[in-house]
């Protein structure tokens, strides 16, 4: 990285231009990239293998982590999370871009995109508290739904055995609409021509979004699926704040993210703190590097 | 529990007959545009019309109410002009104007790292797709590692190199961080990649532009979309990031309104028993999350045009 900061070698390469002005227009990104990713990558490795004394202390860090008692229960309540909404937000996601792209009506599909997105805008803390309201039995607008089910107050709806899929709901309550706009995007971009061509050779709706749209948008979808992934391992505010609201029905620790701020901050030992962050680091770039491998996703290059 | 209402509702639709009238419908009308609406698209579409809007709605009409009202009264109905002057009042004399300061700070944070993502982001994006320069391989992945790494797994070791160059509690161990987005970058790289005809540039160099007009007069102009799109993701991710400020800013005049309304939360009786004298109502609680969403709504509504016109521009490219 701090090769591609230093000026020189442009004389190197061929044509009229050299590249230090590539340098030039990256310089700014990299200090940042060097301040803001490498730095603290390099301090959560640093801390993850110290003691407090600052001395070598081998995987005891990890070893701390991953014995703590609610460490296991953290990683199974994550990786449920992530599996029902990545499947979820997939299916969904292409599904309504499909259904909206065929959209006769120009006017209603861009509305619908548009109120589709709206909770985006309560990304964080907001979604969260609209959720509160929306699981309580006694102000939802669905309440009578949650009764029917069985579930007549707000304890017993975020019960433990529901929060992934709720967590779920709630994350693809406010992500999903971003990622209609993208995929629609993309679509857009198919060439008319093609879909056409295909309309005529016969072609009905299935076949042209399975053998033509679906094909294309499969660097958009690995796209998404990978910024999700790492989006859903950092499951923080959202647990955090029914937490808070549920007086700890539910747990404080139940994502990693909480244990790891929770190690940090209240237990004290930055040492397992780091261990997680890492540990949280290597999950997510062996994720990253098989689909990025798998996908071609650097077609464009 | 929604899921409960959608899922269902689509499913039970989704039988044989309803299933044939949409094929027959799809094969009568042969230009696509004219096809006569499936209903079973419009019974999806409309199923996740709800699931994305009642919520939306529902809030909006909380603020209008008292706290009775939201128990016992129609959840969709409107309270009165009255109650949502009580309930804006009451918001906003919690602890003297609190409620503004947090906005004034989440505005402060995320327009100063806004225009210093754009200022960083555009050029490396630019550089990455259409220059050639040693590093560039390196500095590409790069960027997509550190985009794929989950930002809240390095909080806790970004407070404590914070802390060591004496940024911790300054406005400024948010809006730096902030500005470093390599997703932004990303973006960038794949539209002038996909959307920039690299023969146009070539052309211009041919004419002596140098590359800094290159940049200057022939990609900026073009780059329109992206830019709108990376200021808009950036600035909505900047407005909403709650775990960040919340371990760095630890003093509650330097809350943004997200971490604001945690504490807001704190002081709800209905979620918290053991709340002390500073209670905030539901309703006042229901309004302050309209305020706090109100400004990235509003920044939604201005770039939309450039979000639906701009994202993978290359469409247009004759």
């Amino acid at each position: 990285m701090s090769a591609s900061s230093s000026a020189g070698g442009g004389r190197v390469r061929r044509l009229s231009w050299p590249g230090r002005a590539g340098h030039g227009f990256v310089a700014p990104y990299v200090v940042l990239l060097i301040a803001f990713g490498l730095v603290p990558t390099i301090y959560a490795i640093y801390f993850a293998f110290t003691d407090a004394s600052e001395r070598f202390a081998g995987l005891s860090n990890f070893a701390t982590a991953a014995t703590d008692f609610r460490f296991l229960p953290a990683v199974g309540h994550v990786a449920l999370y992530l599996l029902i909404w990545l499947v979820s937000l997939v299916v969904l996601v292409v599904g309504l871009a499909l259904l909206l792209h065929g959209l006769a009506a120009r006017a209603a599909d861009r509305a619908l995109r548009f109120l589709y997105y709206i909770p985006g805008a309560l990304a964080g803390a907001a979604s969260a508290m609209v959720w509160l309201f929306m699981l309580d039995p006694t102000v939802s607008p669905v309440g009578f739904l949650l009764r029917a089910s069985g579930l007549g107050t707000f304890g017993q709806v975020i019960a433990p055995g529901h929060l992934p899929i709720l967590l779920a709901v709630i994350a693809f309550w406010t992500g999903a609409g971003g990622w209609i706009v993208v995929m629609y995007g993309a679509l857009n971009n198919i060439s008319a021509d093609v879909l056409e061509a295909a309309r005529i050779d016969g072609a009905g709706p299935w076949q042209i979004a399975r053998h033509i749209q679906l094909p294309l948008l499969r660097k958009w979808i690995v796209y998404m699926v990978i910024l999700s992934f790492a989006a859903g391992t950092q499951l923080f505010v959202e647990p955090q704040l029914l937490s808070q609201a549920s007086n700890g029905v539910a747990g404080r620790d139940y994502s990693l993210n909480q244990l790891s701020y929770d190690f940090a901050f209240q237990n004290d030992n930055v040492g397992s703190a780091a261990a997680i962050s890492v540990e949280l680091l290597v999950v997510g770039l062996v994720v990253a590097g098989l689909f990025v491998a798998r996908s071609g996703f650097f077609d464009a290059d | 529990m929604p899921t409960d209402i959608r899922r269902p509702a689509a499913a039970a639709h989704a039988g044989p007959a309803a299933g044939s009238t949409a094929r027959r419908a799809g094969r009568a009308g042969r230009p696509a545009r004219r096809r006569p609406p499936n209903p079973l698209r419009a019974l999806a579409l409309t199923a996740f019309l709800l699931f994305f809007v009642v919520p939306v709605l529902w809030l909006l009409l909380a603020a209008t109410k008292t706290d009775d009202q939201l128990v016992h009264g129609d959840p969709l109905s409107f309270g009165s002009w009255s109650g949502l002057r009580h309930n804006w009042q009451a918001l906003t004399s919690y602890q003297g104007d609190a409620i503004f300061l947090w906005l004034r700070n989440s505005a402060v944070y995320s327009f100063l790292a806004l225009a210093i993502t754009l200022c960083v982001t555009i050029p490396a994006g630019y550089a990455l797709a259409m220059t050639e320069f040693r590093g560039r391989r390196t500095l590409l992945v790069a960027t997509l590692v550190v985009m794929l790494m989950p930002n809240a797994t390095l909080v806790v070791p970004l407070f404590l190199e914070i802390n060591a160059v004496h940024l911790a509690g300054s406005m400024w161990s948010v809006i730096l961080p902030y500005s470093f987005y390599p997703f932004g970058v990303y973006l960038t790289y794949i539209y002038f990649s996909t959307a920039m005809p690299k023969e146009l540039l070539a052309a211009a160099k041919l004419d002596g532009c140098s590359e800094f007009g290159v940049f200057r007069r022939i990609a900026l102009p073009l780059a329109t979309p992206v830019v709108a799109l990376v200021g808009f993701f950036s600035f909505v991710a900047n407005w909403t990031n709650y775990f960040l400020p919340y371990v760095l800013l630890p003093d509650s005049d330097q809350f943004p309104v997200q971490v604001g309304l945690g504490t807001l939360l704190n002081n709800v009786p209905q979620f918290n028993p053991t709340v002390g004298s500073l209670e905030v109502q539901r309703p006042e609680l229901a309004l302050a999350t309209l305020l706090a969403i109100t400004p990235v709504l509003v920044v939604f509504l201005f770039s939309q045009r450039f979000l639906v016109a701009g994202m993978l521009a290359g469409a247009t490219k004759d």
